[in-house]
């Protein structure tokens, strides 16, 4: 019994340490390039998650679609429209500010964030309300002793694997991500090496968002509910994972996000109080953590220039 | 001295005589037409003035005679009051400025002066309310205390974020607040003491068996119940403006610029950081408890719901719309940003939306604000 329950624990870390990993990726890209953190990230999780949900009701009334058509049809729905968003957003409200004082850009991208959920709860139909999520993947179980490793949370993990490790591949291995290396380490330096800036830059906040919105995706495949306050939950998160990886990095960023899930999770089964409390627990975690190592586990390198 | 910027008292004098014409207008219009005629005939003065360069002529004489307009301002304040006394509605929405005012210019301490952020003012702000909600139908403390302690609740609970927040900086600082903004209303909602998602209610305030919450009768004349809450709200005002007012001026004010314009050249200037940096986040706190702990007892009513996170950033927005740094600035945007809403019940479902925007584009096209803080004079009444 203990084993099964363990299991069942390890198999909803995992599940949450993967959608925060995905999230704080898109906080460390971001910042790589353009030195600032995207406050709206989580936000456009969420309208990724609702776009989603609207390519489904979409397909639904024309009578289309089979289960993974469905499955196929909303994730690129979802990733191609929040690559569009995200590149907005950094081409419209983030790059106009970069001389400004770094409070203005912190503010513009919250109050981004702000629009975008108050856009999804009141312009979606009922977007106040939890709206519920299609299960589109397979639910089948195999069971384990008497754990039952589902079908779907496999799949999705798989997934999200799969992501990072092609976000790695592009990084590393390609002359995309060389570039993006080199604008991150270096802005002045890659320009005159022949690097466009800003559709390096762009292409960034593409690739982040699409992946916030396969996060969100995930999210509701998995709860099968999704609400205009996800974002904001995932995002505070997402950026406390970000952080505790140290900012800047790719690796740092996934760690982080496992490391966080894993801490909730525990901390779930050790505190009695927590279940009911799990939010503000996790968020009193974030607050410790920022009090415990304020530029991560990784200690981002400060030089003081007077 | 010679004055040299000449600047005459009459125009300052003409605007706040028309701006209170104005509201006093807004605040009586009934019909959604009128409303919006005044909307956008108040839009368009502002604007041709500013085209006509006479802004220029009000700010040098707000620059040399602020003292003088401020006391004038209160007797205008007054005014409006008077002009509604049986109103309870207008009298409620009047308070609510007052009260909102007083809290942004807590956050108008920490952000506009030290460059604390603080992306909780509604969670310090629901603190203070909660503990009057509690201490009223507790104990039988005086309610004058009650508010005290409401600030120094806040500012107690807003201290063990003081070690992150000096800790960190800027974004990661913002975080901190955002953080906690999110733990506190997640806390209220999911507790039994203090109501859960229903709330609680609170007692009206009584001061030497003075009943706040009964209406008033002057010869005949019926005066609302809340130009109680009114007068003590205006004094509360006036008070914590005269203190902003005066901690800008002073050399707190001169190390705190300092500290928020340049940290490491503050510090090899020998100015403790990390003591400015509490004193601005802890004194701001005690003011927006403060505000808090008053506003429930007028309105009677604690819920989760009343501070969330986008209360935190509407406070935000005020300080922002208003020019950070200027507390005249604070006062006119609070006036926008809680009669706009409530006058307009269309754009009420659509506020935080609304202010968002604003606040996006006043970023974009115009960052300092309505009415820019302006440079700082060391002698009151000088020219700088």
């Amino acid at each position: 019994m203990i084993v099964e329950l363990l299991a069942q624990y390890v198999m909803n870390g995992l599940m949450l340490g993967m959608m925060y990993a995905l999230v704080a990726v898109g906080f460390t890209l971001f910042f790589g390039v353009l030195d600032v953190i995207q406050f709206s990230h989580g936000d456009v999780l969420t309208v990724g998650a609702f776009t989603a949900l609207a390519a489904f009701v979409g397909l639904h009334t024309l009578g289309l679609g089979s289960r993974w058509l469905d499955l196929v049809v909303i994730v690129l729905a979802a990733t191609l429209a929040m690559a569009l968003l995200g590149m907005v957003i950094a081409r419209y409200f983030i790059m106009p500010l970069r001389a400004a004082p770094a409070l203005n850009t912190l503010l513009i991208t919250l109050m981004l964030g702000t629009v975008l959920r108050e856009a999804v709860r009141l312009f979606y139909p009922e977007g106040a309300n939890p709206k519920p999520f299609p299960a589109l993947l397979p639910r089948d179980a195999v069971a384990l002793g008497a754990f039952n490793l589902r079908l779907d949370n496999v799949l999705m993990l798989a997934a999200g694997a799969g992501v990072i490790v092609g976000l790695q591949f592009v990084l590393s291995r390609t002359r995309l991500g060389l570039a993006i290396r080199a604008v991150a380490q270096d802005e002045e330096t890659a320009r005159t090496m022949g690097i466009n800036f800003t559709a390096i830059v762009l292409i960034t906040f593409a690739i982040g968002s699409a992946m916030a919105a396969f996060a969100g995706v995930m999210n509701g495949l998995y709860y099968n509910e999704i609400n205009f306050g996800i974002g904001l939950y995932l995002g505070v998160v997402g950026f406390s994972a970000a952080i505790i990886g140290g900012l800047g990095s790719v690796y740092g960023a996934i760690l982080g996000g496992f490391l966080f899930a894993g801490l909730q999770t525990v901390g779930a089964v050790l505190l009695p109080f927590a279940s009911a409390y799990k939010d503000v627990f996790a968020f009193a975690v974030v607050i410790a953590i920022m009090a415990w190592r304020p530029t991560g586990l990784i200690r981002e390198k400060i030089s003081e220039r007077v | 001295m010679i004055d040299k910027s000449g600047a005459a008292l009459w125009p300052g004098l003409a605007v706040v005589t028309i701006a209170t014409g104005y509201l006093i207008a807004l605040l009586a219009a009934e019909r959604e037409t009128v409303i919006i005629a005044l909307l956008i005939l108040g839009i368009v003065a502002v604007a041709a003035a500013a085209r006509l360069k006479l802004l220029d002529a009000v700010h040098g004489s707000f620059a040399r005679h602020e003292d003088t307009l401020g006391r004038f301002a209160i007797v205008a304040a007054l005014a409006v009051a008077a002009f509604f006394h049986d109103d309870h509605f207008v009298m409620l929405l009047l308070t609510t400025v007052l009260l909102y005012s007083v809290a942004t210019l807590g956050l108008n301490i920490q952000i506009g002066y030290a460059g604390v952020l603080n992306f909780a003012g509604a969670s310090f702000f629901g603190i203070g309310a909660y503990t009057s909600a509690v201490l009223n139908a507790q104990t039988a403390l005086p309610h004058l205390l009650v508010i005290a302690i409401g600030g120094l609740l806040a500012a107690l609970i807003g201290s063990v974020l003081l070690l992150p927040v000096l800790r960190t900086r800027g974004h990661y600082a913002a975080v901190v607040t955002i953080a906690f903004a999110l733990l506190f209303r997640t806390f209220l909602e999911v507790n039994d003491v203090f109501g859960g998602p229903q709330g609680m209610q609170v007692k009206g305030m009584t001061m030497l068996g003075w009943s706040f919450n009964d209406n008033i009768e002057i010869g005949g004349v019926t005066l609302s119940l809340y130009m109680n809450y009114f007068v003590v709200s205006l004094l509360l005002l006036i008070g914590v403006f005269v203190l902003t007012q005066r901690l800008e001026r002073s050399w707190i004010g001169l190390n705190l610029d300092a500290l928020r314009l340049d940290e490491t050249a503050a510090a090899c200037f020998g100015l403790d950081i990390a003591r400015w940096k509490t004193a601005a986040f802890v004194v701001g706190n005690f003011l927006i408890g403060v505000a808090g702990a008053l506003f429930a007892m007028v309105g009677g009513f604690v819920a989760p719901n009343n501070y969330t996170f986008e209360d935190s950033l509407i406070l935000v927005s005020i300080l922002l719309l208003g020019g950070i740094g200027n507390p005249w600035g604070v006062v006119v945007a609070a006036v926008i940003v809680v009669v706009l809403p409530e006058k307009l019940q269309a754009i009420a479902e659509y506020r935080f939306l609304l202010y968002a925007l604003m606040v996006i584009a006043m970023l974009l096209f115009r960052p300092s604000g309505l009415l820019p803080r302006s440079v700082r004079r060391y002698f009151p009444g000088q020219p700088s």
